[in-house]
């Protein structure tokens, strides 16, 4: 059966990709529909959806809800992935030289991750963000530096039963190199459960992306749906709109991003396969 | 006399997207009060579901019973409620299982366990039930069975887990007694006891006996009836003599003829050139200890072993589990270090080398593998397993693609197979990509750890062919790791026989096998199931008709 097979199986999944494709799009055509800065001032401010022009409403400052939304999915998406992206990559390779070598390298590597697990994450976020001064890159790596350690664990495992395998020995007997036996042999027979892991951490990081901002560590030059909903909060009770839309567009990425993580688990775990 | 089990007609239906809609097609059998029947076939013919479809243990509901009965006693399995099941399963009808290990519950003692089976099916005193067990203990020969009855899994070896499973089975008396491969993961030694226990017990309490294996030998030791299957269809049933010494369907004669003989084959002259020397190897596996303090466990895997490889000859080592066997292939490939001793391969040492030292080193010695689905990557194509240690060694890649084309057909595969996956072939095709890739680097010497082990009998003897033509073909000389002193006998020119990490005896192959000089290798040569039945001129005669 092929790939997309499997994963259309879970339907909740294919709805899930469905929404995530949307704000994709949404993120990709912002500046097409929102030209303008959505920092600035667009209209009457406080003004509820659908009135003075603004299809979601607007904010205390007269900007625009809608523009934020559109152009907060460029940042949420941009930073859920890139955070994604160097937390895999730290992940796999602690992990990798972790569970490979094993013995004393295992033991320090392994130390080391559960320092950084022992920190709250969230905290652990606030903390570097707040000394490296707020922008995409400190955020960015404030987030992978709290979520590589579940990958390190999880790659470490992989390869821990993985290395001992005959095809591993095999690649010995061959005189084959350890760097290519980790890269070329082993990475790939554990690629699977990274990349759902993977795909779930997304999630995380766009959660931690708008608590960040939420407490105004977030860039301030750059539109997020986490800095949105903290501007909104003291006005929650005159204009609800603020906070809604924004907290709406949070729920359904982050919903949609599980669901697709949830898929491409079912697609890529043979064992779940018969468990219809 | 009444039929314990009546199985008529029973269909045991596959998912649809299965090779075949039927695990088990049309199967008739009946088993008799007091008659142990051993159903025989090769991996896939069915005879695992026939038996957990008596019990109602099919992986429901993807497989099931789609057509046929199970009448036992009057009542049709096949029908009855789950409720009913559980309170025949134990007590009426019970089950004994391949890996004893798995079977128990690793955290509950021996005796919790039997305990349980006389609380879920009878009401007696606490007293009672534990001295039942204690009985049941001393019945199946465990030595010392109150301290076993405390005892957990772990804590007991392999043979008393199974006869503590078959206390189990037994506690309750039951009438039909099922055993999947009981004896498949045990030594040799330990096999014919467990084998000479269950035929005592199934005779002492008139138990009839459903006994499933792949080996003839165990059939020959055990059996009063026989019925072979072969996919999901039932082949050839009758007594054990009439299907051993005179098989109709040309499937049995087949499988027969696939059993490796016990008399060693024709010695080969033997040439002068050695090729391998293996002095004094050590090796010592230590274990437990630890941060805080406690007993560490020593094993001597490989202790003083010495023997040498004439070129062109086939070296067998012998023994069972533990014996260190795997130990001595492993470290002369040096996937192992061993601690002291020399493996000389011409004038070089292998032993001190490091990894980069050892790397000029590595394409002389190659190895084949226990388990062709576990020795080749899952993700790699064919073409790309074989040819990438030649490339490795500096061939093109065009050279290194006609070279795997050309072992391709040297093991006797498709040219197709280049560009496929592992998951697409079977397992004795496995090995033989497995045998290629260690033949792709053209060494001098091949070690086979247990190359035959996971494979049916007929495959298991295509590929032992296949072995033997290479051997000739290339002048390689063959370190053979085995178990089966049958497959030994066919294939090796001398053998050496391990007991915990010693050599106690090498000598050639016939010698061996006629006049053994130590107590462990005549205990092991008396153990070989079947032996009486698989003589020289029963087979002649079984390829005769």
């Amino acid at each position: 059966m092929t790939f997309w097979k499997l994963f259309a199986r879970n339907r909740g999944a294919v709805v899930g990709l469905g929404i995530l494709v949307l704000i994709a799009v949404m993120a990709a055509t912002a500046s097409l529909f929102f030209p303008a800065d959505p920092f600035s001032l667009a209209g009457k401010p406080m003004s509820p959806p659908g009135e003075n022009g603004f299809l979601l409403g607007s904010d205390s400052l007269g900007r625009d809800v809608a523009a934020g939304i559109a152009h907060g999915a460029k940042t949420s998406l941009l930073i859920g992935l890139l955070a994604t992206l160097v937390a895999v990559g730290i992940g796999i390779v602690m992990g990798a030289l972790a569970g490979y070598y094993g013995g004393p390298i295992d033991n320090l590597l392994m130390r080391v991750t559960e320092m950084f697990q022992t920190i709250p994450s969230f905290i652990f976020a606030i903390l570097l963000v707040a000394i490296m001064k707020p922008s995409i890159e400190s955020i960015v790596i404030a987030i992978a530096v709290v979520s590589w350690p579940a990958v390190a664990r999880l790659v470490r495992g992989e390869f821990l039963s993985l290395r001992n395998r005959e095809f591993v020995q095999a690649c010995h007997t061959l005189g084959m190199s350890d760097v290519r036996i980790m890269l070329g042999e082993i990475l790939p027979n554990c690629l699977s459960p990274v990349i759902v892991i993977g795909s779930l951490m997304v999630a995380t990081a766009i959660l931690i992306e708008s608590g960040l901002a939420f407490l105004g560590l977030g860039d301030p030059n750059i539109m997020s749906w986490g800095f949105q909903i903290g501007a909104g909060r003291t006005l929650l009770r005159s204009a609800w709109w603020v906070c809604t839309f924004p907290g709406i567009a949070i729920l359904l990425t982050v919903l949609a991003i599980n669901l697709v993580g949830e898929g491409i688990n079912d697609a890529l775990n043979p064992r779940l396969r018969e468990r219809t | 006399m009444t039929r314990l089990l009546d199985i008529t007609d029973l269909h045991v239906a596959l998912p649809p997207e299965s090779q075949r809609p039927y695990a088990v097609e049309a199967l008739n059998l009946h088993l008799e009060p007091n008659e142990i029947l051993c159903v025989v076939g090769e991996s896939g013919s069915g005879k695992s579901l026939t038996a957990r479809a008596v019990m109602g243990l099919l992986p429901k509901p993807r497989v099931r019973i789609a057509k046929g009965s199970v009448n036992f006693l009057g009542e049709d399995l096949a029908k009855v409620s789950e409720e009913r099941l559980r309170a025949i399963r134990g007590s009426q009808i019970s089950m004994i299982f391949q890996e004893p290990m798995t079977a128990l519950n690793p955290v509950m003692t021996i005796g919790t366990q039997i305990d349980e089976v006389f609380r879920f099916h009878e009401k007696m005193p606490g007293r009672e039930r534990r001295a039942r067990a204690l009985q049941l203990l001393t019945d199946v020969q465990l030595p010392d069975p109150e301290q076993t009855l405390k005892a957990y899994p772990h804590e007991l070896s392999g043979g008393q887990r199974q006869r503590a499973m078959i206390a189990m089975a037994l506690a309750l008396d039951p009438k039909i007694l099922i055993a999947d491969e009981p004896t498949t993961a045990l030594d040799v030694t330990t096999q014919a006891q467990v084998l000479k226990l269950i035929k005592q017990m199934q005779a002492s309490h008139g138990t009839g006996v459903l006994f499933i294996t792949h080996d003839f030998g165990v059939v020959a030791d055990i059996a009063d009836r026989v019925a072979v299957m072969q996919n999901g269809l039932l082949v050839e049933t009758g007594t054990t003599d009439q299907v051993l010494r005179r098989p109709e369907h040309p499937y049995t004669k087949a499988l027969i003829g696939a059993v490796p003989d016990l008399v060693p084959r024709a010695a080969r002259p033997r040439s002068g050139a050695t090729v391998l020397r293996v002095k004094n190897l050590q090796k010592t596996y230590r274990s437990g200890g630890g941060l805080f303090g406690g007993k560490g466990r020593v094993v001597h895997a490989a202790n003083d072993v010495t023997f040498d490889l004439a070129r062109g000859e086939t070296l067998g080592i012998v023994g069972e589990s533990g014996s260190g066997k795997s130990t001595v292939a492993r470290c002369i490939v040096r996937l192992n270090d061993a601690e002291a001793g020399e493996i000389l391969l011409g004038d070089t040492d292998l032993r001190p080398l490091g990894r980069a030292a050892m790397r000029p080193h590595r394409s002389k010695i190659q190895m084949v593998f226990q388990d062709p689905f576990a020795s080749l990557n899952p993700r790699t194509r064919i073409g790309k397993i074989i040819a990438q240690g030649p490339m490795m060694y500096g061939a093109s890649a065009d050279e290194a693609k006609r070279k795997t084309n050309e072992l391709l057909e040297i093991v006797g595969l498709d040219a197709r197979a280049y560009d496929r996956f592992p998951h697409e072939f079977s397992g004795g095709q496995r090995q033989r990509i497995g045998i290629a890739r260690a033949l792709a680097l053209e060494p001098q010497i091949l070690v086979a750890d247990e190359p035959v082990s996971a494979l049916d009998v007929s495959i298991q003897a295509q590929i032992l062919r296949l072995l033997d033509e290479i051997r000739d073909r290339m002048n390689l000389s063959m370190v053979f790791i085995t178990h089966d002193l049958r497959v030994a006998a066919q294939v090796c020119d001398r053998i050496a026989v391990m007991q915990r990490g010693k050599v106690v005896e090498i000598g050639p192959t016939a010698t061996m096998f006629s006049d053994p000089k130590q107590p462990y290798t005549q205990e092991l040569l008396a153990a070989v199931p079947g032996k009486d039945w698989f003589s020289a001129e029963d087979m002649a005669r079984v390829h005769a008709t």
